[in-house]
């Protein structure tokens, strides 16, 4: 194994024989990316024109199981922003914004504006998401809400392609890039410059500004000052712009970036909140036994559905964040800290990573498993014309791995919950002794064992 | 081609490409699309189909929501059942022409009974036109109430009556002479001819009820019994007493002007034994105006309707010795 960099514990995967040429190509992501691109158009057809009926629903059932399947349970947590690097919505604008599929070749289409600097946080992403999750019951359900959203999406992206330069909308707007970016944190993958004097020498920037040879840094992050993965788009872009082969793909411990006190911000710290609420709403919506919580959810504009939405966003927004407020103070109390609540409180925030990711790996698990079945008969017949593709058309409904079920949710959630604790003692020991370190952190640590006993209820029984 | 090109070509092979052959290619275009879904969100799609008299139509259907069933009235093609987002393929070819009903044979919702279509069938007839139902042809006004003025002590009983040992004389029991006329009815002329002198009142009744049985047959109140459970317990309920399942629901609905009336309670003998059974056929039929009772005529045959009719009278009648 090689050290590739001052950091600790870190290995370069571009040493690998091959690893290198195939991410430097750009046919690879390329085919992946025009692959899912094909799927992501054919996801909003069937949306819009196959089946009405969700369960059979090639839309439905691609995107809503086995995508969220691949991105939560797996992309995510071990790939941090791999989605990103093939995700099929921004490249239709992308493409035009270039003026080219591949390498950088002339003159493109476009405004180019810079993206405003007060919008330049993630707070419209945290609105975006929030938004999405008001109708979740609905697009989750209806295959027609489906296609309008996922051809939103593609329609926002290019908009944002034409009007501002780069991939605003992946850095800005994109819903699910919010979340990927927050959790990318926890991936055990990171790209990052082996050397920073090289960088820092290096004039050109053309990690940045682009070269012949590929484009500057679509999600406006400069590489050499990359610290943590949430805004790196593991596009591959810098690796093959660096004449100075300057760039590594480590191999790291997870949760790295977590640990890391720099740039922590509000709008990150209320993504951790507006994601743990979410997946625990998620949960009781969803998974729960409250008929009437599920009919206020899916009856979008009815009274009933206005207070599941302020109920909903209530919670995420204030009442989760409110009841961490008190137990970062109460730990201030504890500790006799003297640090600024705000300061503390965000970063504290970051301590509820590991929990939310693994509250959402928990309540993907049942889901998906139990519906993963599904996913034959839509393939077999994607548009519900009757054909069998697979030999699948006719399998019936059946959920996978009941049995295991709640030992994998109760292990995932008290793994989140043992390693938001440590985290959070962690985090709070950067600016205190390891005794008020403890104190400061044992009330977060009670926040965290309520809401997991919360998830475990919910998905658990 | 340089790699540009070529990537361009790809990103329209298979992005554009792709989902637009797997949209166009159609597995059957000979075949008609029906798409179901309960009545409240438009029922059958399309719902008026034209087909010609011995050439065989394709049908593919298919249910946007919950579970259906299809049948075509007055056919002996079995029903099937049409399961949401899948495709059921079926062929039917009509010997006769006319105006066929095909409807929903699942309790899909509420308005089940109106999830009907119709298959205009063109062609040269070949067989006689039906005739109109008995309670047309006797001039009977259906929708006029009926009590009985007369009721049994005990439920009338056949088995108690066969052991009277009485023989119900030709001109009392015909079928011409069952039909137009009530039990009450049935049972006043029983009682003031002179085979029942010396009968008590109930013996009477009990001879009512041999008589009803009469008329009947094992395997016409089991075809009754199939039926009645098929597509009329959800409101009747299975005892008869009108506490189905969707009942309260039904009477509640506000599409009718008025109050709607109550489901029919065939387990109360004022209403049922003061019922003729050609007037029960004919709000089978016809169904009832102005209440939420839905027509058969179309769907059930002749055989079947009155099958049905012997069935509700054992809601009020013995059959067998009780165990």
């Amino acid at each position: 194994m090689t050290l590739t960099s001052p950091r600790t514990r870190r290995f370069d995967l571009t040493r690998l024989p091959l690893v290198k040429p195939l991410l430097r190509s750009r046919w690879p992501q390329f085919l992946v990316t025009v692959i899912a691109l094909s799927g992501f158009l054919f996801a909003i057809i069937t949306g819009l024109a196959g089946t009405p009926v969700g369960s059979r629903n090639f839309g439905i059932v691609f995107v809503w199981i086995a995508w969220w399947a691949l991105l939560m349970l797996i992309a995510v947590p071990l790939l941090g922003r791999g989605w990103c690097s093939i995700c099929p919505i921004p490249v239709p604008g992308e493409w035009l914004q270039r003026g080219a599929v591949l390498k950088p070749n002339g003159r493109g289409w476009g405004l180019a504006r810079r993206w405003p600097r007060r919008l330049r946080n993630i707070w419209l992403q945290n609105a975006s998401f929030a938004l999405v999750a008001l109708f979740s019951a609905v697009v989750l359900t209806q295959p027609a809400a489906t296609g309008i959203v996922l051809a939103a999406f593609l329609f926002i992206a290019v908009g944002a392609s034409l009007i501002f330069e780069r991939r605003a909308f992946c850095r800005y707007l994109c819903p699910v890039g919010g979340f990927i970016g927050l959790y990318s944190q926890i991936a055990p993958i990171e790209v990052r410059v082996k050397d920073i004097s090289i960088c820092a020498a290096h004039t050109e920037k053309t990690c940045y500004i682009g070269d012949a040879e590929g484009y500057g840094c679509p999600w406006q992050s400069f590489p050499g000052g990359l610290a943590k993965n949430t805004y790196c788009g593991a596009c591959m872009e810098c690796l093959r712009t660096c004449p100075h082969d300057n760039i590594a793909i480590n191999l790291r411990p997870f949760g790295d970036d977590l640990i890391k006190p720099i740039g922590r911000r509000l709008d990150e710290a209320f993504k951790a909140f507006i994601m743990l609420g979410s997946a625990v709403a998620y949960s009781a919506v969803m998974l729960g036994t409250w008929g009437d919580l599920k009919s206020a959810a899916y009856a979008v504009g009815s009274g009933e559905w206005f207070a599941y939405a302020i109920a909903f966003l209530a919670f995420i927004f204030g009442v989760l964040p409110g009841a961490f407020l008190l137990a970062i103070v109460a730990g201030q109390r504890l500790s006799g800290s003297t640090a600024k609540t705000k300061s503390t409180f965000i970063h504290m925030a970051y301590a509820l990573v590991p929990l939310g990711l693994a509250a959402w790996i928990a309540f993907s698990l049942s889901f998906v498993f139990t519906n993963l079945s599904y996913l034959w008969p839509a393939l077999s017949d994607p548009l519900g014309r009757g054909w069998n593709l697979l030999g699948a058309a006719h399998a019936q409904w059946t959920p996978y791995l009941t049995q295991a079920m709640p030992m994998l949710q109760a292990i995932v959630l008290l793994g989140g919950l043992l390693w938001s604790s440590a985290t959070a003692r962690r985090i709070a020991g950067e600016r205190l002794s390891a005794r008020a370190a403890m104190r400061q952190s044992l009330p977060v640590a009670g926040f965290c064992l309520i809401v997991t006993a919360g998830l475990l209820g919910l998905l658990i029984g | 081609m340089n790699a540009e090109r070529l990537a361009r070509f790809i990103v329209i092979a298979l992005a554009i490409g792709l989902p637009f052959i797997a949209v166009i290619g159609s597995p059957d275009a000979q075949a008609i699309e029906i798409h179901g879904s309960v009545s409240e969100t438009g029922g059958w799609a399309p719902a008026d189909l034209t087909a010609t008299a011995g050439r065989p139509i394709r049908l593919r259907l298919t249910s946007d929501d919950v579970m259906h069933g299809f049948a075509v009235g007055q056919s002996d093609a079995p029903a099937v059942d049409v399961k949401p987002g899948e495709v059921t393929e079926l062929t039917l070819t009509f010997d006769q022409p006319g105006k066929y009903v095909f409807y929903c044979t699942r309790w899909c919702g509420l308005n089940h009974w109106r999830m009907r279509g119709t298959i205009q069938v063109e062609g040269q007839a070949t067989a006689a036109s039906d005739e109109p139902p008995l309670y047309v042809k006797l001039g009977l006004d259906i929708d006029a109430a009926h009590p009985a003025g007369v009721l049994p002590a005990l439920r009338p009983s056949a088995a108690r009556g066969a052991k009277l040992g009485v023989t119900i004389p030709a001109e009392f029991s015909s079928l011409d002479d069952y039909r137009p006329r009530s039990p009450v009815e049935t049972w006043g002329a029983f009682r003031g001819a002179s085979f029942t002198r010396g009968l008590s009142d109930q013996d009477v009744w009990d001879l009512v009820a041999v008589d009803w049985r009469s008329h009947t047959t094992p395997e016409a109140m089991q075809v009754g019994a199939r039926l009645y459970a098929e597509n009329c317990a959800a409101c009747h309920g299975e005892s008869g007493a009108g506490d189905g399942v969707m009942a309260a629901a039904i009477e509640n609905q506000s599409h009718l002007d008025h109050a709607a009336k109550p489901v029919a309670d065939f387990s109360d003998p004022v209403s049922m034994l003061g019922a003729k059974p050609a007037a029960l056929q004919g709000k089978i039929v016809r169904g009832g105006m102005g209440t939420n009772m839905p027509y058969w005529g179309p769907i059930f045959t002749e055989a079947q309707t009155w099958a049905l009719v012997d069935y509700l009278f054992a809601f009020q009648f013995e059959m067998e010795d009780e165990p």
